[in-house]
């Protein structure tokens, strides 16, 4: 055989992740408490964690939590509604692939465009571009959702000038707020974050020093291969040890203090934060991205009467009353705590939004074989 | 034989999943199938096993008989053809229950109305040198025309029948037991991918439908009684195999991700497509429980032959958690998932 093992890559190498779990070992015994947790908000690093079997390895004592992390599950159910609402006026309406089984009151994106709706899977926002020049006179509304990431794109996409039947119902949101929102809840445990690299690309790591002036949480900004993540957390109970309240910013080879200036530009040219649901969290202050004034001609909502009261005639699924997908998200439960989990809520029938998106902790912890604690096992 | 509960909120319809060798098609044949499996005494290995064949005595031997049906898009492929893999196909199910004598197969064609006939001709072209690489003749067989449309091109069935002086099951495994696989994993499934995608990879991605029955009577010879299981990985792959294998013997299965052999092309297509090797069929491999005293034997006879160069062990059998895969990733554990069905249909 002459395939190279895959953990020779760089970031990799199992070696260097026992010295640094050890490590992880020695310092969560010198805090002292039981448990630590601390919180990502990010759901490629909980693929991460789960595809590496990273969690198996973290001492008994770290509780490490997957937060609001994952931009589809965190969408709610008005705005899936205003999307759904839009397919059956007969709009075309374009969205990322994983959108279309998110659960609103009573029907998904899925649902409508089963009964004939015109609802188009889109990798990016150019294929969205690109189907509404092939239409020039139907109108399609993109259906905007995730993060900065996701959002730099949207407002790059309407600041190189889109066609004129083309607007944006932006679902997008900003995850900054809500690190306070998790933080302030009642009975919240969370004594440090790990941040997600690749929004910090964009934002720069010194988006997090008020937060952290303001809260006293430490906050270490990380990278997404198995050793940057272990690296991550090393420094993260370290800086809780000592009682340092910092930002660190461990993904220097993408992330700086600054992030992207011009990226940052388009985004505040294009969007301003407004406050808003965030499914299963909390009314999130400025945690949502809307249209400004001055883009209003491309603001699905401004442009379009959405009506979405007609789609509350029909009764809610009945299991969606058991579903803790909002308690897993703000990171008070995991999946394991969940009755449905597994059994009637799998990937090929989702009950809530956690199992639906491959950034949700449901679905990524089925994904790579459920529940089962292996600290204790074998 | 284990039930497993019904999970998922039963459909009226039949889904593609249904097919695809995971945990949707084990149900189906447990809820559906399998009714009336002991309506009569079966002296040996019946339908009620779910094997890979069935074992019936004669004598102080066993006749092994198996049955498969094989559709593939496309028909032909790199490394193979639907012709070249309706024969592996069925020799290696043969093998998997412990064969150490073929006897014949049956083949039975089931053709659409307007297909090509010279594409018919290399299919059996290519079912005529199987059979001489694995030393058995097609015995009988059937043809069938139907109107266009009504299937898509070709199917065709084939039955094996062969003689075993003990039965191989796939549920031997006991604790401490170790698992072999005789070659890279993922190559089959993977090049169908590929070749459906039209994916620009570098190096050859090949499948690697094969016909086993020399490799097998290698590890026979050398691993004798110490050889207590043995399936082959097809659709859902190597994770769905030892899923049935570990459940079925009630035991666990410890796998050691860096110990899985994966060919370099496999590799990169799986990287690019998000599907796990583990998961991929395969079409030319085997899953070996042998006792831990003969498993660097039978390791040593596998690797002398030129399909078995690249085996590895890659496991052992625990006894906890019963019915259940733990991935050893080198960075720490986790469950490798029973696929619910193959990440894409028809393939083999």
């Amino acid at each position: 055989m002459t395939a190279p093992s895959p953990h020779k890559l760089e970031f990799r190498d199992p070696l260097k992740a026992k010295k640094l779990t050890a490590r992880l070992d020695e310092l969560v015994a010198e805090v002292g408490r039981d448990p630590v947790s601390v919180m990502h908000v990010c759901g490629s690093h909980e693929q991460a964690i789960a595809r590496f079997g990273l969690r198996s390895a973290f001492p008994k004592a770290l509780d490490v939590v997957m937060g609001p992390g994952c931009p589809v599950c965190i969408t709610d159910v008005p705005e899936v509604d205003e999307a759904v609402a839009l397919a059956l006026q007969g709009v075309r309406v374009a969205t990322y692939g994983d959108m279309l089984r998110v659960p609103g009151t009573v029907k998904s994106l899925a649902d409508v465009r089963a009964d004939g709706a015109a609802v188009e899977i889109v990798y990016s926002i150019d294929q969205a571009l690109e189907l509404a020049r092939s239409e020039p006179s139907r109108e399609l509304v993109f259906f905007g959702t995730g993060f900065e990431t996701t959002a730099v794109a949207t407002a790059a996409a309407l600041l190189n000038g889109p066609p004129p039947n083309f607007s944006v119902l932006s679902a997008h949101k900003y995850i900054p707020p809500v690190m306070e929102i998790v933080t302030e809840m009642p009975g919240s445990r969370i004594e440090g974050f790990i941040a997600a690299g690749h929004a910090a690309t964009i934002t720069g790591s010194a988006v997090f020093e008020a937060f952290v002036r303001d809260h006293g949480v430490p906050v270490v900004v990380a990278g997404f291969e198995p050793l940057d993540i272990l690296a991550a957390l090393v420094r993260l109970v370290e800086l809780i040890r000592d009682g340092k309240r910092e930002v660190v910013n461990m993904f220097p080879r993408c992330v700086t203090r600054e992030g992207n200036r011009v990226a940052q530009e388009q985004l505040w040219k294009v969007f301003s934060p407004t406050g808003g649901r965030w499914r299963g969290i909390a009314h999130v202050p400025n945690g949502n991205l809307r249209l400004t004034d001055a883009w209003a001609s491309f603001d699905a909502r401004q442009r379009h009467r959405i009506d979405v009261s007609r789609l509350w005639d029909f009764a809610p699924p009945k299991l969606l009353g058991q579903c803790v997908c909002g308690e897993i998200m703000s990171g008070s439960k995991s999946p394991r705590d969940c009755a449905l989990f597994g059994k009637q809520c799998v990937p090929e029938n989702p009950v809530g939004a956690c199992m639906v998106s491959s950034e949700g902790t449901c679905r990524i912890w089925h994904q790579y074989g459920g529940h089962l604690d292996l600290r204790s096992v074998a | 034989m284990t039930k497993f509960p019904s999970l998922v909120p039963q459909n009226p319809r039949i889904a593609m999943r249904h097919g695809g060798g995971g945990r949707a098609m084990r149900m189906l044949i447990e809820d559906v199938f399998l009714r009336g499996a002991d309506d009569f005494a079966i002296d040996g290995v019946g339908l009620a096993a779910m094997d890979d064949g069935a074992a019936l005595r004669i004598g102080d031997r066993y006749l092994i008989v198996t049955t498969d049906s094989h559709v593939i898009h496309p028909l032909f492929f790199p490394g193979g053809d639907i012709g070249r893999l309706s024969i592996a196909g069925t020799v290696n199910d043969l093998c998997m229950m412990g064969a150490t004598q073929l006897l014949g197969l049956t083949c039975g064609v089931i053709i659409e109305e307007g297909f090509e006939r010279a594409v018919l001709e290399r299919v059996q072209e290519s079912m005529r040198a199987c059979c001489r690489e694995a030393g058995v003749p097609i015995v009988t067989g059937d043809t069938k025309v139907m109107g266009k449309g009504e299937l898509d091109g070709l199917v065709i069935n084939t039955s094996g029948f062969a003689l075993a002086p003990r039965v191989v099951r796939d549920a031997g495994l006991q604790v401490g037991d170790r698992v072999i696989v005789t070659g890279t994993v993922g190559d089959h499934g993977l090049a169908v991918m590929a070749a459906r995608n039209k994916l620009e990879l570098t190096g050859e991605l090949k499948s690697d439908v094969a016909p086993l029955f020399d490799l097998i009577q290698r590890a026979l010879e050398a691993g004798g009684d110490g050889v207590v299981a043995m399936k082959d990985p097809t659709r859902g792959g190597v994770a769905s195999a030892l899923h049935e294998m570990a459940g079925k013997a009630g035991v666990g299965v410890l796998l050691d991700e860096a110990a899985v052999p994966v060919s370099e092309p496999a590799r990169a297509a799986s990287e690019l497509l998000g599907i796990d090797p583990l998961h991929v069929a395969n079409e030319g491999k085997a899953l070996i429980g042998v006792r831990p005293a003969v498993a660097d034997a039978v390791l040593a006879a596998l690797r002398a032959h030129p399909l078995g160069r690249d085996a590895a062990i890659i496991g052992t059998a625990i006894a906890e958690p019963k019915g259940k895969l733990v991935l050893d990733t080198g960075f720490g554990r986790r469950l490798l998932a029973e696929p619910e069905g193959e990440p894409l249909p028809r393939i083999c």
